[in-house]
């Protein structure tokens, strides 16, 4: 049964081929859109998760968080506070296992001055750790060293874009002078570019001792936050939870809820990055599946066209033999098989279009099976959907009425 | 008895007025049979046709078709009827155009599921034979033939399924005289040969002097039912 409704399928569209072709272009359009806009919305998707893994890999930052007092319902933005010490971190440092290495920071933003340029940016404090941790790598000169540290060093590392605005694109300031706060440092090394711009862009600060950055930049011991690689993605949540329990019971605070930290898990802003990004895969597909829907219409109509061209037919097949289900079944396969040629070609075309629109623009496309297999799957219910009509208003024709029919 | 046609009427609602189309027809014909249901337009004898091919039920009455009661089927029953009992034959022939010869005699088997698939080529030319069409045309396009062989597809199409009935509407209406009486003969072949039960419906005096029985109806009722020629 199944080969004669195919038979008579494919005899029935080969025997209309323009106007065949004509419908199962709106399809092919519709497919081809869906495909594509999914394609540029999951490269942009993949774009974002991808600089949040070049922070570095398995991370977690513990940042201080603001600490409610009692009967004050005033509460401070988080990190505002200064309840993180370095002390913390060597206790994480000593009392948890599994961690590749950890990295307190100092941060502040502050004017820098070299002989009249001068520009406000941001200086980080950091410990040797630092550099592994988010895979820094120096352009120029060499990183901060241990002998350094324990000696507050005054001597400065610059990113690149700081080195740009203070001595020119492109220049070696090494050995060169720039004054942080009042303070004379020496300029030891540049960072090479990471590439990134605004919040977490790594080209535009500059690196000094943390031990340097509290006597002189910030003046107490406060630390403002704790980078900690941990040695496996699976460990995440573990460590995450360990370093939450010891920093309680150094902190001495009993509610959790009441904790004057919070610790941040990379693998979550991940999470919460790449739901943005489905959101935005969504809509790009949303928007292109408007088109789709006209592609149904567009069969709809064919098929609306076809049932009364073919009334005296159905009304013969009737009296022939065929119940209601045989003459829904035979239209319903048209519209599924339109919508399924449609679909496959669709595919196709969606697929040139994303290669072209990386090869034009320069956008990461992506292209991925269940966007794949969602198209089929939409296109083939569209056929049925647009085509159920047609379908059961040709197999409700009356027999008698149909074969009268001019 | 293959047909049995008791108080059979047909009543059509159209604008609130009630059109008598059949009044009170009894009538019987039995397996082997060939008989002309003769009438002037408008005397009822399309719809009386509709019924016993169950295409429409009777308003009032019980047509019995090999004991059933069409009256009371649902509409996939009759169509299971038509499939398996009853060969249609159509004034304006109804073959499926850009189809070949066989093609269009295998249309009815798609539709009987007691024939599998193998044997329908093997069904469809024995019926094509048993009309006498040349075994040259059968691989033709069904618009590139003549009326007369159009129509002889038809009854092979007709034939195919082994219907107990043979209904032909206006067999003739559509040919010439010369082809008329080919397609006719190849009735008369049908039922003395191969003993199929043939009903022809037709308002043409001399059509229906080929029967072996005449019934004759106006206006809704049967004026007279008589053996015409001796078997």
């Amino acid at each position: 049964m199944f080969s004669d409704l195919l038979e008579e399928t494919l005899f029935s569209l080969s025997a209309n081929k323009s106007r065949s072709v004509l419908t199962i272009l709106g399809i092919v359009i519709g497919i081809a859109s869906v495909i594509a806009m999914i394609s540029v919305g999951q490269g942009a998707s993949k774009g974002i998760t991808d600089r949040i893994e070049s922070l570095g890999t398995n991370l977690l930052v513990v940042m201080p968080g603001s600490q409610r007092q009692a009967g004050n319902i005033v509460r401070g933005g988080a990190g505002s506070s200064q309840t993180l010490i370095l002390a913390d971190a060597e206790a994480i440092k000593a009392g948890i296992t599994d961690i590749n290495a950890v990295a307190p920071t100092v941060s502040a933003r502050k004017q820098v001055t070299v002989k009249g340029q001068n520009t406000n940016t941001s200086i980080y404090g950091i410990e040797t750790s630092y550099f592994g941790i988010k895979s820094l790598e120096m352009e120029l000169g060499t990183p901060i060293t241990a002998q350094q540290l324990t000696s507050r060093s005054k001597v400065a590392i610059l990113g690149p874009t700081t080195r740009d605005d203070l001595f020119g694109a492109g220049a070696n300031p090494v050995g060169q002078k720039i004054r942080i706060a009042g303070q004379e440092f020496s300029v030891i090394g540049v960072t090479v570019a990471k590439g990134g711009t605004g919040m977490g862009s790594s080209d535009d600060l500059i690196y000094i001792p943390l031990s340097t950055a509290q006597q002189y930049v910030t003046g107490n011991q406060s630390i403002s936050n704790i980078n900690i690689q941990v040695s496996s993605a699976d460990l995440m949540t573990f460590v995450q939870e360990q370093i939450q329990i010891l920093l309680l019971e150094r902190h001495r605070i009993v509610d959790a809820t009441k904790a004057d930290f919070s610790i941040m898990n990379q693998a979550d802003m991940l999470t919460t990055m790449s739901s943005v990004g489905d959101t935005m895969t969504m809509l790009l597909a949303a928007i292109a599946g408007i088109s789709l829907v006209v592609g149904g219409i567009g069969i709809m109509n064919m098929m609306l066209t076809t049932v009364t061209e073919r009334t005296r037919e159905i009304g013969l097949r009737k009296s022939l033999g065929a119940n209601s289900n045989d003459i829904s079944s035979q239209f319903l396969a048209e519209s599924i098989a339109l919508t399924f040629i449609g679909g496959i070609i669709g595919i196709v075309v969606g697929w040139l279009a994303a290669i072209a629109i990386t090869k034009l623009s320069g956008t990461t496309t992506v292209m991925t099976t269940w966007s794949i297999l969602l198209s089929v799957g939409i296109s083939t219910l569209i056929g049925v959907v647009f085509g159920y009509y047609p379908a059961r208003r040709a197999a409700k024709l009356d027999p008698i009425e149909a074969l009268r029919y001019q | 008895m293959m047909i049995k046609c008791k108080n059979i009427s047909r009543t059509y609602q159209l604008g609130g007025d009630e059109f008598h189309v059949l009044k009170n027809i009894n009538f019987e014909i039995e397996k082997g049979e060939f008989v002309a249901i003769i009438g002037p337009s408008g005397s009822g004898k399309s719809t009386l046709m509709n019924i016993l091919g169950a295409l429409d039920r009777p308003t009032k009455g019980t047509y019995l078709l090999d004991g059933k009661n069409v009256f009371d089927m649902n509409d996939e029953d009759m169509a299971q009827i038509r499939s398996q009992k009853i060969g249609f034959v159509f004034q304006s022939f109804n073959l499926l155009p850009r189809s070949t010869v066989l093609r269009n005699v295998m249309v009815p088997l798609i539709y009987n599921n007691k024939i599998s698939k193998s044997t329908r080529e093997e069904k469809a030319k024995k019926a094509l034979r048993a009309v006498g069409l040349d075994e040259d045309r059968w691989t033709h396009l069904s618009n590139q033939l003549s009326g007369g062989q159009m129509q002889r597809v038809a009854i092979a199409r007709a034939l195919v399924n082994d219907p107990g009935i043979i209904l032909a509407d206006e067999p003739t209406g559509n040919l010439d005289s010369k082809t008329g009486a080919i397609v006719l003969e190849t009735f008369k072949q049908l039922n003395e040969k191969d003993g199929h039960t043939l009903i022809l419906i037709t308002h043409d005096k001399n059509v229906a002097e080929h029967a072996h029985r005449i019934i004759e109806i106006k206006d809704g009722e049967i004026i007279s039912d008589k053996q015409h020629k001796h078997l």
